[in-house]
């Protein structure tokens, strides 16, 4: 399984079949409210395919036991399927190592993990840690309790209108003080797609390192780690059709290698008296105690089902989902879209007058359409647009042109019953 | 009637347009904040208490149509009441939104009765009680900004 090539280009894709792929989830075959259910809240979870489920039951149906502890036999074979795992891990990005995979519970913990071992050692008083306005609270949160410790200074860079990155701006605000930057690669809230190759390239210029939230990308962009040469980059497995609390932190091996631990505990450890610790290797120093086993191997299994579906298709088809959505909300006056950028993906954020979301969501919700009404966790990006709250619309692999129909049929209905 | 009508009613559709109360209170003995972090409402409660009597109150801020109807009907309904008869609407109008019992006294809530749908709505309750939480924190003067969460 792991030994097959993720990007296998002498393989021609077939017609994309939506239906066949609805077909391997069977969370969308339910109704809700007696209505079929239009399930349009990818970007918060997506749903999981049935090989996902399975590999979960088979985990604890045929394996289950701890790893890296036990001389028997089932201790062996988790083993070999979760250290199996970080291989499929390193494949999928495309790192030099299986090293540098370190697993953990999704971004935010990636996040942590990152600003309280490479943050602490890098980043010191007076320094600038830059970020963008458009970040999720993971990647603003830590960054900020990493300045106050610190007595370092956040710094923002700013968004146009349409919702992009101002590059000139980014390229004012480095210099001598900063330390770090950390950027998303692509904004759960707006669907922009940041030119992030240029990004991590002009701080690497100056020999700034980069962080790279990766949470909204893999579910709909192939990620090469060495080609893109960031420094970390998160993943979290429950977007991209694995699990809830797997995900994985990519960092350079030669960045990792003189950290600090994360956690202390179990299996970080090679030896342990009362008067001194001697941590593990990489990976396994940060990856205290008994980790998500199961996660780890169903992840696998989310990533064989990306590899076999293929990015291109995948994409292929969002675009076209995005821009039919796009095309029928901007027909209907009272909507306002919520990020404009040139190059988006996966997300469509609205607002309708003066009609609050949470009432727009819970009336599409009786109609069987899910869809995310709030901030998000990205409340500056509430603020920049002067907002309280947006719609947002999001995409996965498995919807239809259909189910966007039924979403603008239960739009009008809204705006009929508030008028 | 199906269940969103139920929720949905004229009254607090138009409560929501047109809510009474809303403004700055210039003389306000209390007053506090809320937020609800779910939905990003944001509310500000201020009451003149007088001798345990609320004599004025009214409400600014943003949120859904039903925390801002229930904020416009609360400060109609708590105007002139004691701050224990206000205690009292608040444990009342609670349970209306979150029991499923028909154990309420409906006659004692008036115009609070149309909020009785939102109980088929669960994740609408922190709406509706967002301002009954602000007012009794803004009573209590402990000062500090609450969330639903």
């Amino acid at each position: 399984m792991i030994s097959e090539e993720i990007h296998d280009a002498s393989v021609v894709a077939p017609a994309f079949d939506v239906q066949a792929i609805r077909e391997q989830f069977p969370i969308l075959h339910r109704t809700v409210y007696n209505k079929p259910l239009v399930y349009l809240d990818s970007a918060a979870t997506s749903q999981k395919p049935q090989r996902v489920i399975d590999a979960i039951v088979h985990y604890y149906t045929e394996l289950n036991s701890n790893i890296h502890r036990g001389v028997h036999r089932l201790s062996q074979d988790a083993t070999t399927a979760y250290e199996h795992a970080r291989k499929a891990m390193q494949q999928f990005v495309n790192a030099r190592s299986s090293r540098e995979i370190i697993f953990t519970r999704g971004c935010t913990e990636g996040m942590n993990l990152i600003a309280s071992t490479f943050g602490r050692t890098a980043v010191g008083e007076g320094d600038e840690i830059l970020i963008s306005e458009m970040e999720h609270h993971s990647n603003i949160v830590p960054w900020q309790m990493l300045c106050r410790e610190k007595g370092a200074t956040l710094r923002v860079i700013p968004i146009s209108d349409s919702g992009e990155l101002r590059m000139d701006e980014y390229e004012r605000m480095l210099n001598e003080r900063t330390k770090l930057v950390s950027v998303v690669h692509v904004s759960n809230s707006l669907g922009t797609v940041n030119p992030i190759k240029e990004v991590i390239d002009i701080a690497h210029a100056r020999g700034i390192p980069v962080v790279v939230d990766g949470a909204q990308a893999t579910p709909h962009i192939s990620v090469d780690v060495q080609a893109l040469d960031c420094d970390f980059y998160t993943v979290s497995g429950h977007k991209m059709y694995g699990p809830t609390g797997i995900g994985f932190v990519y960092g350079k091996a030669e960045l990792l290698e003189p950290l600090p631990p994360y956690q202390g505990g179990g299996d970080m450890i090679l030896s342990v008296t009362f008067e001194k610790t001697i941590y593990n290797e990489l990976p396994f120093r940060y990856e205290a105690g008994t980790p998500n086993i199961e996660g780890a191997i169903a992840l696998t299994a989310a990533v064989d089902f990306i590899r076999q579906t293929g990015y291109e298709a995948i994409a292929a088809h969002e675009h076209d989902l995005l821009m039919y959505a796009t095309e029928l909300l901007s027909e209907i006056p009272e909507i306002h879209l919520i990020g404009t950028a040139r190059s988006k993906a996966g997300v469509v954020a609205f607002t309708i007058d003066d009609i609050h979301p949470h009432d727009i969501g819970t009336f599409l919700d009786r109609e069987g359409v899910a869809i995310r009404t709030g901030h998000h966790c990205t409340q500056p990006v509430m603020k920049r647009y002067g907002v309280p709250a947006t719609n947002r619309v999001s995409f996965a692999v498995y919807n239809t042109r259909e189910e966007i129909e039924v979403l603008i049929r239960a739009l009008h209905g809204v705006i009929t019953m508030f008028r | 009637m199906n269940e969103l009508q139920e929720l949905y009613q004229q009254v607090i559709l138009d409560h929501n347009r047109n809510p009474r109360n809303y403004g700055e209170l210039q003389d306000a003995t209390c007053s506090a904040e809320g937020f609800n972090p779910l939905c990003g409402d944001q509310i500000n409660v201020a009451l003149v208490v007088k001798d345990g009597v609320i004599e004025d109150v009214k409400f600014t801020g943003s949120g859904c149509a039903i925390s801002k109807a229930s904020a416009s009907i609360m400060t109609s309904v708590l105007k002139g009441k004691t701050v224990a008869e206000a205690e009292q609407t608040f444990d009342t109008f609670h349970h209306l939104v979150t029991e499923e019992d028909d154990d309420v006294d409906m006659e004692s809530l008036g115009k609070l009765a149309v909020f009785a749908g939102v109980r088929e709505f669960p994740a609408r309750v922190k709406c509706a009680s967002l301002c009954w939480h602000t007012m009794r924190n803004a009573i209590e003067g402990s000062g500090e900004i609450i969330s639903t969460e």
